[in-house]
């Protein structure tokens, strides 16, 4: 009985790993986690709406998601890999070695990070100088070096503000939120610095640790890559602040509110409009060579693109995509639906 | 011992009860204490173990039911099924929403203005015409008639009649403004809202929209890694277990391969995912996400729990069974396969469903090998893509939707609900069938 149970799992498994190998129906779309939820809403309706199988998505994060995608032509490779920074040009070099020649760059809309707290305190009014100073590792002593940061409170940030402890909860370093972050909030903060911006022409790595450095002191506590815990605890602590995905922000208007950064409030317009600083763009890129062998990419491009999904009011704004401005959709709808394949990016 | 009696050199000769009187009441104490300490230890163990349940069950529950609307829906045939055939495929891919949007249209008919009447149609669910395709396939007498459905309704209206949504909060921080709450109370006096038992959480693969994302999926996903990773971890660990235990001859090498096998048992599971990432992904080509890949990780990982508790089986079964077997003239062959096994087999059983309880626990390892994906078709094999439940609760968790806070808890509670039955499972077959000596 146990034998025949073990012969037949292991001629099942045989025989299925075979027919696996010399075709695929469905698309196969590996990336992002910050995309996954679009991609995944877009994979959806497209198997609702149409002929083809749902495509199946995998979360690798934007960096993993290249590598699988640069591994190859053929059925076991991804078609579609998504990211939430633009293809390094290493990582064309890699493609184009690997023989994945032609790739079709689409930028799909903006993603925003909202610095929120509970609804019962008050609204926080931050520029980018005030968040580098609440939470760098280290900031300029006044007399041409570095020091550890020593603001314990809100007060010793901006004489301005209360006298709460600065209490952060984010995303830890291996989260894409935080190196977007690090990169568009603390470096920007950081430039303001005269002697910061100096120190980025003689040594740019020195530079780069001290811009992305994040305390370790504990008033930045790494709260895990849960947004929603992240939604909770500041619904319990009044006194915190949180770093999160605008999506998150827009479910949970009512609990939480987007600190103002540099004046400007955090929400669907002014992160389309581009004049909350910190915002980042998302991306997909297509594998050409997989068009025409796996069913359906070129409609599953044409739907991502289309007006229904991810226009202003379409279903992706409902799930916290922010759109990008109507004519450089308009334009880059035109470039996907044709897959014209991108350049070497810089 | 310390009996004065047979020590004569001690001065002052003590009667032994008397030593004991002495510190027996101190020995009472420190008795009671330990007592006390273990029962506060296991008191505070089931504190924290109700407190999980109740928090899960607290916030989960409600995902078994879903909000319905009861509506009259005319199916007029130009719409559905022009041609006539009653062909299902035809039926399937018909125009459902039509229908829903003009019986809700004659319900509000003051709704005019074409983005109230957008904000109208968003009640209802985007699933909701799927699950009115399956009833006229199963019954297309339905065509050309009006008769009331229940309609799904979206997620966030879902939350307001289950009471997540604070009516009293400002318009502006809530997600279902004041006009679709006037238009659901009108509903509900009509007595046209109810909550309904899920049957969708059960029968459906997973979704973006909460309403109608289910865990068939996943469980079949789990389903098919765990009678896999069982058909082969069960004989490869027992074979080993018997070959160490009575035919390895003792010597380093079998001393190096239990110190090996003991490790493996406490090395972290994201290891074995990465070796199957590079063995059977990179080096045989298994398909990614599949239940066929995950079920020979979740072997390697519960090859050394099974190797052990089936050697420690196998040392249970006295000596005196083997020689006397050995001693009518049975090969040590027909010894090991005739009277140890069927003697050891419930301690094995009961390590390998441990074992499997396990692997379906498990997350850490099937990260490495693309088991987190967003797959909205139940599997139907080993090799299509599937994800399993842990990992669905891992995806669910990290959805912003409001909507997935309480199926998250639900999954929760399923996995739970098989842990447990599987734990049950071991408990009783050690009862049933353990043997003392």
């Amino acid at each position: 009985m146990k034998k025949t149970l073990i012969a037949a799992a292991v001629t099942l498994a045989a025989a299925s790993v075979s027919t696996q190998a010399m075709a695929r129906d469905s698309i196969y779309i590996v990336g992002s986690s910050t995309v996954f939820p679009f991609s995944t809403a877009v994979a959806e309706t497209f198997g609702r709406t149409t002929s083809f199988a749902t495509p199946k998505v995998e979360s690798t994060g934007s960096g993993g998601g290249f590598k699988l995608f640069c591994a190859g032509v053929g059925v076991d490779h991804p078609d579609i890999t998504n990211a939430s920074r633009r293809m390094k040009g290493s990582e064309f070099d890699k493609c184009q070695e690997a023989g994945v020649k032609e790739i079709t760059e689409v930028k799909v809309g903006f993603d925003g990070i909202s610095v929120a707290n509970s609804k019962t305190a008050g609204r926080y009014d931050l520029t980018l100088r005030e968040l580098f100073l609440a939470l760098a590792k280290d900031i300029p002593d006044g007399k041409g070096g570095f020091m550890p940061n020593p603001n314990q409170t809100w007060h010793d940030v901006n004489p301005d503000f209360p006298e709460n402890k600065i209490e952060v909860l984010g995303p830890p370093p291996t989260s894409g939120t935080r190196d977007a972050f690090a990169e568009l909030a603390m470096e920007g903060g950081c430039k303001t610095f005269p002697q910061i911006k100096a120190l980025k022409k003689e040594d740019k790595s020195k530079y780069k640790a001290v811009c992305h450095g994040i305390r370790e002191d504990g008033a930045y506590i790494e709260a895990g890559e849960n947004d929603n815990l992240i939604v909770q605890k500041l619904a319990s602590n009044p006194s915190a602040l949180g770093i999160f995905g605008f999506s998150f922000l827009d479910q949970n208007t009512d609990k939480v509110q987007g600190s103002k950064i540099e004046g400007i409030e955090p929400t669907y317009d002014t992160i389309s409009d581009g004049s909350y600083p910190i915002s980042r763009s998302l991306y997909f890129y297509v594998k050409n060579a997989h068009v025409g062998t796996i069913p359906g990419i070129e409609e599953y491009v044409a739907e991502f693109t289309s007006e229904k999904a991810w226009g202003p009011e379409g279903y992706l704004a409902d799930k916290g995509l922010i759109a990008l401005p109507d004519a450089e959709r308009a334009s880059i709808a035109k470039t996907a639906q044709s897959l014209t394949p991108m350049s070497k990016p810089e | 011992m310390t009996d004065p009696s047979v020590n004569p050199d001690t001065s002052t000769p003590r009667r032994a009860i008397d030593v004991v009187n002495a510190s027996l009441k101190r020995r009472y104490a420190k008795e009671r204490r330990f007592r006390l300490l273990g029962a506060t230890a296991v008191g505070l163990g089931l504190v924290f173990v109700l407190l999980l349940f109740a928090d899960i069950v607290g916030k989960g529950y409600t995902a078994f039911q879903q909000t319905y609307y009861r509506l009259p829906v005319t199916l007029s045939a130009d719409l559905v099924d022009p041609e006539g055939t009653r062909d299902p495929r035809t039926l399937a891919r018909a125009d459902y929403m039509t229908p829903i949007r003009q019986s809700l249209r004659q319900l509000f008919p003051e709704v005019k203005d074409r983005r109230e009447r957008r904000q109208l149609n968003s009640i209802v669910s985007v699933g909701a015409p799927q699950l009115i395709a399956e009833a006229v396939i199963a019954n297309p007498d339905l065509i050309g008639t009006t008769s009331d459905f229940w309609i799904l309704a979206d997620d966030d209206i879902d939350m307001l009649v289950k009471g997540y949504i604070d009516r009293n909060a400002p318009e502006s921080d809530r997600r279902v403004d004041d006009r679709v709450i006037g238009w659901i109370d009108r509903l509900e006096d009509e007595g046209r809202v109810a909550k309904r038992f899920n049957t969708i959480f059960f029968t459906h693969g997973t979704s973006r929209e909460p309403e109608l994302a289910g865990i068939a999926g996943a469980l079949m996903g789990s389903f098919y890694t765990l009678v896999l990773a069982l058909a082969l971890s069960f004989p490869i660990g027992v074979g080993a277990a018997i070959y160490l235990e009575e035919f390895a001859p003792r010597n380093r090498w079998t001393d190096l391969i239990e110190v090996n096998i003991n490790n493996l048992a406490a090395v972290p599971s994201i290891v074995f995912g990465l070796l199957g990432l590079a063995v059977f992904i990179g080096f045989f080509g298994v398909p990614r996400s599949t239940p066929l890949v995950a079920a020979l990780v979740l072997t390697l990982m519960t090859l050394p729990t099974i190797i052990i508790s089936s050697r420690a089986a196998l040392k249970s079964v006295p000596p005196s069974i083997r020689e006397a077997a050995l001693g009518v003239g049975a090969s040590p062959l027909q010894t090991q396969f005739h009277h140890v096994l069927p003697l050891a087999m419930p301690g094995m059983l009961t390590g390998t469903i441990l074992g499997m309880a396990q692997a379906l626990g498990e997350t850490a390892p099937l990260l490495m090998i693309g088991m987190i994906a967003f797959i909205v078709d139940v599997p139907g094999g080993f090799t299509d893509p599937a994800t399993v439940l842990p990992v669905q609760i891992f995806l669910w968790a990290d959805s912003p939707e409001r909507g997935f806070v309480e199926r998250t808890s639900a999954a929760i509670m399923v996995l739970l609900a098989f842990l447990f039955l599987m734990n049950l499972a071991a408990v009783l077959l050690r009862r049933r069938f353990e043997r003392r000596w």
